[in-house]
């Protein structure tokens, strides 16, 4: 069998260890346009803030393509999937046979169209590359004008933080992480980064930038050394698209991660995900989904049948220290308890626990997620237990006994 | 695979577990010099008390490997069997956290990486210090 993966981030990663464990002999070819060994994207941050080296930046250890049979096709990029033929076409033109294909293209920056922006020098950050140059101009107190408050300009802004730099963060929305927090975790949030000395202007945008300034909309101007454009990401759909594949703000999988094509899978960030925890579909830019959706892929591709199903969005993050773990869907009945350093959300529906957010204590959150996953029935566990912390306590003395494995007699 | 558990019937919550795990891991060559540092050293093992029963909980090893396959440094891995963290490369994000159903791996905050409970294959010979220390024999170390 003849394996093509396109991309070489988790979702790749993901697909080797899949096919590796049905298939150990079958020809793997890794093929992306960027030049690196397989490294972790969410490090990058780290990476520039210092706190991660050169060596640790990579998401497996040196040998690792060797260890698998994988073969490299770095640097260089695939402009065609040729579905009829099962080729891809490089760049250089090179056509590439496979049996079975992964397109694991992730997303890319997007920037949308403002004035001005195009005469002005900015930073996207979203790769190995992009925070080579960021730490290649950055000098000690500049001042740094990011657009966009969610996790990508956030991150952005606490590694930047490290070089002193004078941070502004500019958002359309009136709150921060609107993707993973509400409006009162968004606040305690907020305050907490100001503290560190950030400063924010929500509620409205760039009108306008100039070489070393921008305009805002609310009548503002920020001056700026440098500026970073955090807004958002889009799926890298069109290999897919152009071949003929269904495609819709991601690309659609059946649940084997198979593409409406023959032969052709998907996972990871350009892909759309089912999200078990409200019964919806939509992208879900996960490292640990693209992983296990790489997986599921890569042992389907090699002839064993695995349903990838039970995703959810959940993160786990932090700034300047504070940690937030949050998971699952906000509609149902909630209860909340709100501690001057730490927030507990919980939202419940259909006698399940749908979601939650944690900031501050994320101490043993898994349970929670758990609950989400195996929608696990409240009628089930100790719900009062289960409010004041995540606690394998809740479960009656059965299930939990299935859960940690049975009881020495 | 040999594998840590604990009788609820029997667990007295003494805690004992916590300070011999802790103590184990913190590199200290005994009890007192552990707990003597300024850095208090944190246990792998939590013991949850309850009205009716108490109950040790450490990592299950077990099948999903949620955490493993979560991890954003690939500070995690599997080796013959048993979850490790290699502490250089993790950024203790907490991802893992997110992931585990058993609740059990314990975010380091001082140094901005997590703790878990690897057997004691790092520092231990034979059964893991948690077993060794458990005064009612409530925590076994067998093959099930």
């Amino acid at each position: 069998m003849n394996y093509v993966i396109i991309g070489n981030s988790a979702a790749a990663v993901g697909t080797i260890a899949g096919i590796r464990e049905i298939d150990s002999t079958g020809k793997i070819t890794v093929i992306s346009d960027e030049k690196y060994h397989t490294y972790s994207r969410p490090l990058i941050s780290y990476w520039l803030q210092g706190k991660v080296s050169d060596k640790n930046i990579y998401y497996r250890d040196p040998d690792f393509y060797e260890k698998n049979g994988v073969e490299t096709v770095l640097g260089k990029k695939v402009v065609k999937i040729d579905a009829a033929n099962k080729s891809v076409v490089l760049d250089d033109g090179l056509a590439v046979p496979y049996d079975k294909l992964m397109v694991a293209t992730g997303s890319k920056p997007f920037v949308p169209p403002m004035n001005g922006l195009d005469k002005v020098h900015y930073h996207t950050f979203m790769s190995f590359d992009s925070v080579k140059a960021i730490r290649s101009e950055i000098k000690d107190g500049m001042n740094v004008l990011i657009i966009g408050a969610g996790l990508i300009g956030l991150k952005a802004a606490e590694a930047l933080h490290e070089y002193n730099a004078k941070i502004t963060v500019v958002d359309m929305a009136d709150r921060i992480l609107p993707s993973i927090l509400d409006v009162r975790a968004g606040v305690k949030m907020q305050k907490h980064i100001e503290s560190k000395g950030v400063k924010f202007i929500l509620g409205t945008s760039a009108d306008e930038f100039f070489e070393h300034s921008a305009k805002l909309k609310n009548g503002v101007t920020v001056d700026f050394d440098m500026l970073i454009i955090a807004v958002g990401v889009r799926p890298n759909t069109e290999l897919v698209a152009d071949a003929g594949g269904k495609v819709e703000r991601g690309i659609i999988t059946d649940v084997t991660q198979k593409t409406s094509l023959d032969d052709v899978y998907a996972a990871g960030d350009c892909t759309v995900s089912h999200d078990a925890s409200s019964d919806t579909d939509k992208i879900l830019a996960l490292l640990p989904n693209a992983y296990m959706q790489g997986e599921v892929a890569g042992k389907n591709m090699a002839g064993r049948e695995f349903y990838y199903v039970n995703a959810i969005p959940m993160n786990a993050i932090g700034f300047f220290g504070l940690h937030i773990i949050s998971a699952g869907s906000y509609d149902g009945e909630e209860y909340v308890d709100e501690t001057e350093n730490t927030y507990k959300k919980l939202v419940f529906s259909d006698n399940t626990l749908k979601g939650y957010i944690l900031m501050g204590d994320v101490r043993r959150a898994g349970i929670y997620t758990s609950m989400i996953k195996e929608r696990i029935d409240l009628g089930e566990v100790d719900v009062e237990m289960l409010k004041d912390k995540p606690q394998m306590m809740i479960f009656g003395k059965a299930r939990r006994e299935e859960k940690l494995g049975g009881i020495f007699r | 695979m040999k594998k840590v558990y604990v009788n609820e019937d029997w667990c007295l919550a003494c805690h004992l577990c916590e300070f011999y795990c802790a103590a184990a891991n913190s590199g200290a060559p005994n009890m007192i010099k552990a707990f003597k540092s300024n850095k208090k050293p944190i246990p792998r093992i939590q013991v949850e008390e309850g009205s009716e029963v108490n109950f040790a909980v450490q990592c299950r090893h077990c099948d999903g490997k949620a955490c493993v396959k979560g991890c954003i440094s690939g500070a995690l891995s599997i080796v013959d069997g048993v979850v490790v963290c290699d502490e250089n490369r993790c950024v203790g994000c907490g991802t893992c956290v997110l992931s585990c159903p058993f609740g059990c791996i314990v975010i380091d905050e001082d140094n901005h990486r997590i703790q878990k409970c690897d057997l004691c294959t790092k520092n231990h010979d034979g059964e893991p210090a948690c077993v060794q220390g458990c005064p009612n024999n409530a925590i076994v170390f067998e093959e099930r």
